[in-house]
């Protein structure tokens, strides 16, 4: 079976300066990936060119065997920016069912979607009056409208509760159980527990790709913060 | 391109018109008071009224739809939502009709209540057709419509965005024929005046204005309007990547 993503020697240039460098790797289908780095390592970038949005210098980048950014893609990858990408001046539902109607998909789904990232309350209210949080989950439920096969979410969880936080990483945790592969960034370590597989990524090469106990155990280290530094200080590996 | 996404689109334009009754206000209430000011003005000059009046129903549509396209394109490409709407299936042709239809729509609205006070309060009088005046009127609001939509890939920020009314539109004006008819202009001007879109926007008015017949002179204007309406927004389709840097 095609791998879900699949990137060679991929090397993006923005500005003049290297932002991702020579980076290669493939996820299999159904697989919750944490791609975790500090912020300006290169993580939106390397997930704008999984998506397609971003202009690459070189390299290869395919998802379930097609280019990234190709026509038949675009009802398969379901994307999530850091900054909720939604009207803020329309309500919840009224931004839903407007991306429903372009991705055709049901109008059964826009109130699925709202359940999955709890938001039954705030149907009626306008974007723009919700909490900085609750606007990243609109643009969340957006991108699972379309129950798309791969979904790439930038820092998803970021300033949220960590109730909601547990949720949403059930709620991944269980799409990734019916097939779909999840790519997930965050700049918070702790988060890569939750992950079935880990990228690590500084200065816009990947520093680690392995399990997360894996991760652990190599490095011989009790927390993912720990594991971060004995891999760039060049420490057991 | 279908029908479902370029309709989702204009519904979703229409919809944010209608959470803001601010602008919509605005819309109709801007072109309406200065219509007004404008009879007021000239009172007692019915002529000069009649000569000003018409082409102004058709340059407050365009420069409005002009404002507000650009903003409202500009406000996408910030907001990360134009960018959503590429990685989906949306092409770029319904994106863009999408925006004229609903601007379209809303310039049919604000030709029909400025058009009407104007002819039925303010005693604004045309030989040719009335209801002319109004199609030609929302004809102008697709060109505006259409280069707010085009230009706006010009600008990165709100502040560019704004410069170019007065960088795109006021020179236009000028050279349109209101203020000196284009025959008189110097004769670079005069071919200045050729290849800019506004000058036959008015001209068709001032066809209106003077003869109560269709005349062949106004078929042309309009469609020349029309035709810079469609090119803007083929180029405005074509400014929209898919992928950036």
């Amino acid at each position: 079976m095609e791998p879900a993503i699949s990137v060679e020697h991929l090397q993006v240039i923005r500005g003049g300066r290297t932002v991702v460098a020579d980076v290669s790797f493939t996820v299999p289908s159904g697989t919750l990936v944490g791609l975790l780095g500090p912020s300006g390592c290169g993580k939106t970038t390397l997930m704008r060119s999984l998506v397609g949005t971003q202009v690459v210098a070189s390299g290869l980048v395919r998802l379930c065997g097609q280019l990234a950014g190709s026509q038949s893609l675009r009802s398969q990858v379901g994307y999530v920016t850091q900054a909720p990408s939604v009207y803020s001046d329309l309500t919840v539902s009224e931004n839903l069912r407007y991306f429903a109607s372009v991705l055709g998909v049901q109008r059964g789904a826009v109130d699925r979607v709202i359940d999955d990232v709890g938001l039954g309350q705030h149907t009626d209210t306008v974007v723009g009056r919700l909490s900085g949080g609750e606007q990243t989950r609109v643009s969340l439920a957006t991108a699972l409208l379309g129950s798309p096969r791969l979904l790439v979410l930038d820092e998803p969880t970021v300033g949220l509760d960590p109730l909601l936080r547990r949720d949403l990483w059930a709620l991944f945790t269980g799409l990734a159980g019916t097939g779909t592969t999840l790519m997930v960034s965050s700049h918070v370590m702790d988060e890569a527990e939750r992950c079935q597989r880990l990228l690590l990524m500084r200065d816009g090469r990947i520093l680690a790709d392995d399990s997360p106990s894996s991760l652990l155990a190599r490095t011989g280290s009790t927390d993912f913060d720990a594991a971060f530094i004995a891999l760039v200080e060049g420490l057991p590996a | 391109m279908t029908l479902r996404r370029t309709g989702a689109t204009t519904r979703r334009v229409l919809r944010q018109l209608h959470h803001d009754p601010r602008t919509v206000a605005l819309l109709l209430a801007v072109p309406s008071v200065l219509m007004g000011l404008l009879a007021w003005i000239l009172r007692g000059r019915a002529a000069d009224f009649n000569r000003f009046g018409p082409p102004l129903l058709g340059i407050f549509p365009l420069v409005v739809m002009f404002l507000v396209t650009s903003v409202a394109t500009l406000r996408e490409r910030t907001s990360g939502t134009l960018e959503r709407l590429l990685t989906m299936p949306l092409a770029k042709a319904e994106f863009v009709m999408g925006y004229a239809l609903a601007f379209g729509f809303t310039a049919v609205i604000q030709a029909l209540v400025v058009s009407g006070l104007s002819f039925g309060l303010y005693g604004l009088h045309v030989s040719g057709s009335a209801w002319l005046v109004v199609v030609v009127a929302v004809v102008d609001a697709l060109l505006g419509t259409a280069l707010g939509l085009s230009l706006s890939a010009l600008a990165s920020t709100e502040f560019q965005a704004v410069q170019f009314m007065p960088a795109f539109i006021l020179p236009q004006l000028l050279l349109c024929g209101i203020i000196v008819p284009r025959s008189q202009l110097p004769t670079a001007l005069h071919w200045l005046s050729d290849i800019l879109p506004m000058s036959y926007a008015v001209g068709a008015t001032q066809q209106l204005s003077t003869s109560a017949t269709v005349t062949s002179e106004f078929l042309v204007d309009i469609g020349v309007v029309a035709m810079f309406a469609a090119a803007a927004l083929l180029l405005g389709a074509a400014t929209l990547r898919r992928r950036t840097r």
